[in-house]
């Protein structure tokens, strides 16, 4: 059987809905991955726990919060303890353009999708990456 | 690659990789699984079913915590749906066991259901493997109730819980039959939403009409998981059935009933496989089905006479 792609979404974080983290969940689902998704509230060690112990490809992060430039550097350096580097690490929500470009820059975000992406160019990029 | 040592020595990631190759149907992991079985043997394993909703992954935390009370190390398997139109799945139980995913001492892994019959039970059982030799005490696997596999899986299990809720049309009658039967303790979670009176009852009555195997009649608990009721009985009734099992000889005939079982799928699966590899190398079949088409021959005949080919290789 073909190997099958993993993915965590999950909602690190404060803010209260995980509205659009379930809607990228089910679409991802929709693609034919296997999506694990822990519920709100995460921070980044339960993140990394979750990742490391499900063998995810990939982390999509939905942060609304504004504290992605806090969250992606350390969900990255946890990971790199972990010998988890391997696990890609993506994100979506609202962001200045420059934060966007630092994130990838720095490689502490493989990539990032901005509110207008469709979820078919999120599922086009997990596929072509992993 | 897995690292088997490490492995053994309780490297979370090399567990995680070594489940992934067993749901991958990887060519290794029966290389990986013969190096494994010698360090297995030696964990409880609890299998919880019921409806979707039922409060099955609730409970599993809440027994989590009596298990850490305990220091016994625990692993969790959480199945869900596989969707047969895309492939994919959405494997939520996490969301009720956030209080545990920090804690070294519990490791817990999601799976689809996938796609072949048999699989799941499959890799379910090898999984089990997996956390038995990275030292897991209890394992807890959680499936919704309904194929055949997760039956399957449920008669893998030392002790099956079969989780109803009063109220939400669990109506015992209308439970599948094969359901009912595997259950060795009956938990009715969300004894806080309705009477739990008549679903006792009618459970009850059901036992009194069948026989009980090894003469453990199954009891029932009530649990509501919101409020931390109940759990504390459930437990110990978990903890009585092992010794329940231990001394009366069951855990022993269970375990070679499984071997048997397993080893018979094994080999089935392996002639299987062999039969069809041999059927679509050797024209035969073809000349056969037309043979058959034009009457000259009979479906039985065309099979019994390929089973004489297969047997004398
Ligand atoms: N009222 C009440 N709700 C519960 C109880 N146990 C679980 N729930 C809720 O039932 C829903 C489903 O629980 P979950 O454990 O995910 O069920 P599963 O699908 O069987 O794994 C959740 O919203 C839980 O909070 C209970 O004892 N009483
Ligand atoms: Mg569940």
């Amino acid at each position: 059987m073909a190997r099958k792609i993993r993915v965590l979404v999950a909602k690190p974080g404060l803010d209260g809905h995980d509205r659009g983290a379930r809607v990228i969940a089910r679409g991802l689902r929709d693609a034919g991955m296997e999506v694990v998704y822990t519920g709100l509230h995460q921070t980044p060690e339960q993140v990394v726990e979750a990742a490391i112990q499900e063998d995810v490809d990939v982390v999509g992060l939905s942060i609304l919060s504004g504290a992605h430039m806090t969250l992606f550097p350390k969900i990255c350096e946890l990971l790199r303890e972990n010998d988890s580097e391997d696990i890609k690490v993506i994100g979506g929500g609202t962001m200045p353009e420059e934060d966007v470009k630092e994130l990838v820059e720095k490689g502490w975000a493989a990539q990032i999708f901005t509110p207008g992406a469709t979820l078919e160019q999120i599922a086009k990029w997990i596929y072509d990456n992993v | 690659m897995i690292d088997i040592d490490k492995l053994l020595a309780g490297d979370r990631r090399m567990a995680a990789r070594a489940i992934s190759m067993i749901e991958d149907e990887d060519e290794d992991r029966q290389k990986l699984l013969s190096e494994l079985f010698p360090h297995t043997g030696n964990v409880l394993t609890i299998g919880i079913t019921g409806s979707p909703g039922a409060g099955k992954s609730s409970l599993t935390d809440a027994l989590t915590r009596q298990a850490r009370q305990q220091d016994l190390k625990v692993g969790i398997i959480a199945v869900d749906p596989t969707s047969p139109i895309s492939g994919g799945a959405l494997l939520g139980d996490r969301i009720r066991m956030q209080e545990h995913a920090l804690d070294r001492g519990v490791f817990i892994r999601s799976m689809g259901t996938r796609g072949c019959l048999g699989g799941l039970a499959r890799a379910t059982k090898d999984a089990v493997k997996v956390l038995d030799a990275f030292g897991c005490n209890i394992i807890f696997i959680e499936t919704v109730g309904v194929g055949q596999s997760e039956l399957d899986i449920m008669h893998y299990a030392d002790t099956t819980l079969v989780v109803l809720t009063p109220g939400a049309g669990d109506h015992v009658q209308t439970i599948k039959a094969g359901i009912m039967e595997i259950a060795n303790i009956f938990v009715i979670n969300k004894a806080d939403l309705g009477n739990t009176g008549k679903m006792i009852t009618d459970i009850e009555q059901m036992l009194d009409m069948s026989s009980h195997h090894n003469g453990w009649r199954p009891p029932i608990i009530k649990t509501v998981t919101t409020e931390e009721k109940g759990l504390p009985e459930l437990w110990n009734m978990i903890l009585t059935h092992k010794e329940y099992n231990e001394t009366s000889g069951a855990q022993k005939e269970n375990e070679r009933k499984r071997v048997q079982q397993e080893v018979q799928e094994l080999l089935e699966e392996k002639i299987q496989n062999q039969l069809k590899l041999k059927l679509s190398s050797n024209g035969n079949m073809w000349k056969l089905v037309e043979s058959i088409v034009e009457r000259n021959m009979d479906p039985y005949a065309a099979a019994n006479k390929l089973l004489k080919e297969f047997l004398s290789i």
